[in-house]
């Protein structure tokens, strides 16, 4: 990747501190693994791929690193955790949910600086504060969305008999998220939180083109009272991923961020085969994504809900 | 019968864990697959169990796979005695053969004619193959030959019936002995010998189970009698079944990979070898809910 002049200020901008390199001793540089379970691991393949972004100004970050390429097996495994992980998840109140929500925007407040300058690395240098504070300020939406769905999206319909009927959202179980390639950190959240506000669990396939971002948001995600497996993010190929998830019968619905045509075709008819509810996007320019009228909502939590009608006798 | 055979327990355990590093792959691992089916005991071993439980039990095991009928029958159904003549009116001639267990299952502390009296009307109710444990108090303070002669009365008691041996290797300690219990089933005149009750922990292992192929294998080679090995309790994946599988051709060959020499007695690992079975058969992961529980 080229650096431009622009970048590079800005990169001198974020890092504010002007970071040196330590003096006698060599940087550390961090190895970027995929989050599955509540744990940082390698794909079981031992596989990875090459990511280049703007090299760090402290150098302890190379321009081009490796990152996982998460394979066949690894979807199982992650689609498997996050099954089991979902009961609990979904038995805690509403308002827990909430809080959670709550303590991973405080993190990714405090990590503000580092996530802004991922993004900037990753080639988004005009729009990655904004993006950055427009996916703190959705996590807290979001949290505080938590315990007022149930309340939403119930409703209570007319009968002809002496009935009450009543529809409750609860949760599909596991989505399975294809993020968009950009934005890398928005698109993830955007299409994270909403499936589990509802009370899901999910596998999620990192933007290919910058999973060091995403991984940075699993770093959040590890550190705010998140339960282990309730998101899950797996790094590589999100033509090859997106199909091993759409074939699994364990994933209940899948959320496929997607231009490409033949992807989202096999997508739908993988999933089809288990009865799944598929939906399929193109990908929309960072801008539409920061719009709360078009990022953000209601609607985004009810995509992956079920209806569940109970019919009740009326009483005396 | 030597009853002084010593293991050495590290080489034991390292070969054990380096025969389950083979992977099996693609042909090789469905054949193994629907061999591990074929050996299966399904097993239900609960104070809770009804009529109802033990035939839809029976059913599984007549028809393990009903989307996919190539897959064969296991070998057999593993229930309390009370239970064995529903079990045989529900498996009839189907090739399923109805195991019980007996001999004051699981802790075998009752007196020897209780025992038998056990083993008779579980063979009277229809039994194919007992189950028995050994009394593991006489084994651990070493009266080898109460052991050996309530295993022979035993024995006795089964008639035309198969005799299993419950060694209950969690409770006996130490290598060493699960060796010489193991000698001294076969010489009473056990037809297999079993790993565990289920009830106890640990249950089967691979190391265990390597050592009692082992001594299956000194016995055949000693009195030409093959002598079949049971592990129970504890095999839960595909994964682990198809490792089993491996130790039994490594140590005795192929002429023991057959259900009349080997089995598994278990109850969610034939959920588990279906699922990798559907896998293969159509390269899609199912999910665990696509599969009835019992």
């Amino acid at each position: 990747m080229e650096v431009g002049k622009a970048v590079k200020r800005v990169i001198d901008r974020v890092s504010a501190a002007e970071w040196q390199p330590p003096k006698g001793r060599l940087p550390v540089g961090k190895t970027y693994k995929m989050f599955v379970g509540g744990a940082f691991i390698r794909s079981e393949s031992g596989r990875t791929f090459q990511v280049s972004a703007i090299a760090d100004v402290s150098l302890a970050d190379p321009a081009t690193v490796n990152v996982p390429l998460g394979s066949r097996k690894d979807v199982r495994d992650a689609v498997l955790i996050a099954k089991n992980a979902q009961p609990a998840w979904w038995g805690r109140s509403a308002y827990n949910r909430g809080q959670i929500l709550y303590r991973l925007a405080e993190v990714m407040e405090a990590r503000r600086e580092e996530l802004t300058q991922s993004l900037v690395r990753g080639g988004a240098d005009k729009t990655a504060q904004s993006e950055v504070d427009s996916a703190i300020e959705r996590t807290v939406y979001y949290a505080g969305f938590c315990d007022k769905v149930a309340a939403l999206l119930t409703t209570q319909s007319p009968t002809g008999g002496p009935h009450f009927t009543f529809s409750v959202a609860e949760p599909m179980g596991v989505v399975g998220i294809v993020a968009p390639p950009q934005p890398a950190l928005l698109g993830l959240v955007s299409s994270v939180l909403p499936v589990i506000a509802g009370g899901n669990t999910c596998v999620a396939i990192a933007s290919e083109s910058d999973p060091r971002t995403s991984v940075l948001f699993c770093e959040c995600l590890a550190t705010s009272d998140l339960p282990a497996g309730v998101v899950n993010v797996l790094t590589g190929q999100a033509a090859d991923l997106g199909v091993q998830l759409a074939k699994h019968r364990d994933v209940a619905g899948i959320d496929l961020w997607s231009d490409s045509n033949e992807l989202r075709m096999q997508v739908e008819r993988d999933g089809a085969e288990s009865v799944k509810r598929v939906t399929t996007h193109d990908t929309m320019p960072t801008e539409r994504w920061i719009d709360s009228a078009v990022g953000q909502g209601l609607g985004w939590v009810e995509r992956f809900v079920e209806t569940k009608t109970v019919w009740h006798p009326v009483g005396l | 019968m030597n009853l002084s055979v010593r293991v050495d327990q590290v080489s034991l355990e390292e070969r054990a864990s380096a025969l389950a590093t083979r992977s099996l792959k693609k042909a090789s691992k469905v054949f193994g697959l629907r061999l591990a089916v074929s050996m299966m005991d399904l097993t239900t071993l609960e104070g809770k169990d009804t009529d109802g439980k033990v035939e839809a039990l029976c059913y599984k095991a007549m028809l393990p796979s009903p989307r996919d009928r190539t897959v064969g029958h296991c070998a057999a159904v593993c229930v309390y005695p009370n239970l064995v003549s529903v079990a045989k009116r529900t498996l009839r001639d189907s090739g399923v053969l109805a195991a019980s267990v007996a001999t004051a299952f699981p802790s075998g502390q009752s007196p020897l004619d209780v025992k038998l009296h056990d083993v008779r009307r579980a063979v009277e109710f229809g039994a194919d193959e007992i189950d028995m444990v050994i009394d593991r108090g006489a084994m651990l303070s070493g009266d080898y030959a109460k052991v050996f002669d309530e295993i022979a009365a035993v024995k006795q008691a089964c008639g035309a019936a198969h005799l299993k041996v419950i060694l209950e290797t969690g409770e006996l300690g130490s290598y060493d002995v699960v060796r010489r219990a193991s000698d001294i089933a076969m010489s009473a005149g056990g037809d297999f010998i079993k790993t565990s009750t289920g009830k106890v922990q640990p249950a089967a292992t691979p190391a265990v189970t390597l050592l009692m192929l082992h001594a299956i294998a000194d016995h055949y080679r000693k009195t030409g009698k093959r002598v079949g090995m049971k592990p129970a309790g504890g095999v839960r994946t595909a994964k682990q079944a198809l490792q089993y599988l491996v130790l039994v051709k490594e140590t005795l060959g192929d002429a023991w990979l057959s259900p009349n020499l080997f089995r598994f007695g278990a109850s969610a690992l034939l959920n588990d070898v279906l699922m990798q079975l559907e896998k293969e058969r159509t390269g899609l992961y199912p999910s665990i809910d696509d599969f009835s529980k019992d």
